[in-house]
């Protein structure tokens, strides 16, 4: 009951636009603390890595760019599906407002990797990174995704068709990672590092997790202020918007 | 099943009278392996270290580029509206298509395949694998076409956005490709990659007509 | 906090990481107020004056 109710309550328009007004602020103030407070334990507190140095500290924007970028498709995907099963409009606005964004992390995830690439490997770019080219793979698929949609005169189309490359996507990421991965062992040689902290301590620890939280909180606040705009494209013509704007200006 | 057969055999009789749907993936495929001398260098040692990766990056293209017209042709005559309404899932019509699609442009690949690995300096022991690795990929090649296809059919101008959709999903059977020709080159077993382009065929064939299927509803809609 | 700066001598790369993501988050944000405040300036008929939009209080992120 509880459960069902939600999800009916979920694919109310108005109510999700409230909902996200609500909670946008709360959202965007938790991610600038925690952002900050993950910059200044990342920069100041942690100590040096004993074999990368202060190098080490790109992981501090590397890793988390690389989770939004890798769990934005999973959001796209699972919420393009459900949209594409149940024609829900929320869904499908989470799934618009989430390609842009994550395909921007992982884009991020790369060239904070070619940067950290540099002083480790003395390359920008390593092939043999199985986790750099996945995450160009990944790029390449948000790209195909968003193209896709833009191809469309037709929202409607465009939402659904995308849809299905998404989860047809989201069920190839695993298998061309792990195919990467399989490929990229084969041709290391073992005097490349792979872009990790090989013992991680705990007060390097902390300012990674608090930095992913915070990133997560980031994402959350672009995603919310998106899916408002969406909802106001999509339901242009319905009273409660009506309402909505002529309260706001009256 | 019957249903299978009928769709297989009408797919194959229109391909008959349409010479140019064997060909053009055939032509191409050979066209493009014979420029890679020019960008490379006509010295043996460098064909053959170039060798495998070129015929399978050129057996790819020519597999996928070639396949606008897979559902285009029954989008634009209305057929495939008639298909949607028959009683018999359009997966399964859908399956039908891309076996046809593959017997027509992934078989004669597979057939000229040896030449152009010879006249790449391949050793004549690694035929057999290569053709066999070949024999795996291009089905998943063709699964992977039909969703591009699929999803692009009711854009008036797909072609290039199929490659852009679908390449990257390639990834994993060029992996697997390479490395099972590369091991037949070097004299060793090439079973293990080749267990791998087995499943991969085995999962898009069984996957790929229910994407396409899907997304061929949506835009006849 | 010359040595801060220096990051061990990895400055260059440090800073440019963290240069890019500040930017790469902050056009993020941006481009998401655009894309709403775009959205509820579409909703009003031609001519009328609109509202400033409220703006949210989180701008700066770095």
């Amino acid at each position: 009951m509880g459960l069902k109710r939600t999800f009916h309550l979920l694919g109310s328009p108005p109510t999700v636009y409230r909902l996200a007004g609500l909670l946008g602020p709360w959202v965007g103030i938790g991610a600038v603390i925690l952002i900050a407070a993950g910059t200044y334990g990342g920069l100041v507190l942690a100590p040096p890595d004993y074999l990368q140095g202060d190098g080490f500290r790109i992981i501090y924007v590397h890793v988390p760019s690389a989770y939004i970028g890798l769990m934005a498709y999973v959001l796209m995907a699972v919420a393009a599906a459900v949209g594409f099963i149940w024609h829900m409009k929320i869904a499908h606005a989470v799934a618009v407002s989430a390609a842009p964004v994550g395909a921007s992390f992982t884009f991020l995830a790369l060239v904070t990797g070619a940067v950290w690439g540099k002083p480790m490997w003395g390359t920008y770019w390593q092939w043999a990174d199985a986790r750099l080219v996945s995450e160009l793979v990944l790029l390449f698929l948000y790209l195909g995704v968003m193209l896709l949609r833009a191809s469309f005169d037709d929202r409607d189309k465009g939402d659904r068709v995308s849809a299905v490359l998404a989860v047809v996507g989201v069920v190839n990421v695993p298998i061309i990672h792990y195919s990467v991965e399989w490929w990229s062992t084969l041709h290391q040689g073992p005097t490349i590092a792979q872009l990790d902290t090989p013992s991680i301590t705990m007060d390097m620890l902390v300012p990674l997790l608090t930095m992913i939280a915070g990133f997560t909180l980031c994402f959350a606040w672009l995603i919310l202020k998106r899916v408002q705009a969406e909802i106001l494209d999509r339901e242009s013509r319905a009273r409660w918007v009506e309402q909505l704007v002529t309260g706001a200006s009256a | 099943m019957s249903v299978f057969t009928s769709m297989l055999e009408r797919d194959l009789r229109l391909a008959m009278r349409r010479w140019s749907e064997f060909a053009t993936p055939l032509i191409f495929f050979v066209i493009i392996s014979s420029l890679f001398p020019f960008a490379l260098s006509p010295e043996v040692a460098a064909l053959r270290a170039a060798g495998t990766g070129v015929l399978w990056i050129a057996a790819l293209l020519s597999s996928l580029l070639a396949l606008d017209g897979l559902f285009r042709t029954d989008m634009d005559d209305g057929s495939m509206e008639q298909l949607i309404l028959s009683p018999a899932s359009l997966g399964l019509l859908v399956f039908a298509k891309i076996c046809a699609h593959w017997l027509v442009s992934g078989l004669p690949l597979i057939l000229i395949a040896p030449v152009l690995a010879l006249s790449f300096y391949l050793p004549p022991e690694s035929l057999p694998t290569l053709m066999f690795a070949l024999l795996l990929a291009t089905p998943t090649l063709s699964a992977l076409a039909a969703i591009g296809a699929a999803l692009t059919v009711g854009l008036r101008s797909g072609g290039t956005l199929i490659g852009l959709l679908v390449l990257p999903l390639t990834a994993p059977v060029l992996i697997f490709g390479t490395r099972a020709t590369d091991m037949a080159v070097h004299g060793e077993s090439a079973l293990g990659p080749l267990y791998l382009l087995g499943a991969l065929a085995a999962f898009s064939l069984s996957l790929a007509p229910l994407a396409s299927a899907a997304a061929i509803r949506v835009s006849v809609e | 906090m010359k040595e801060f700066l220096a990051m061990g001598g990895y400055a260059a790369y440090v800073w440019t990481s963290y240069g890019i993501t500040a930017f790469v988050v902050a056009l993020n944000v941006w481009l998401a107020q655009r894309r709403y405040r775009r959205a509820l300036g579409a909703l009003r008929p031609a001519g009328t004056q609109a509202e400033p939009v409220r703006q949210p209080t989180v701008r700066k992120m770095t």
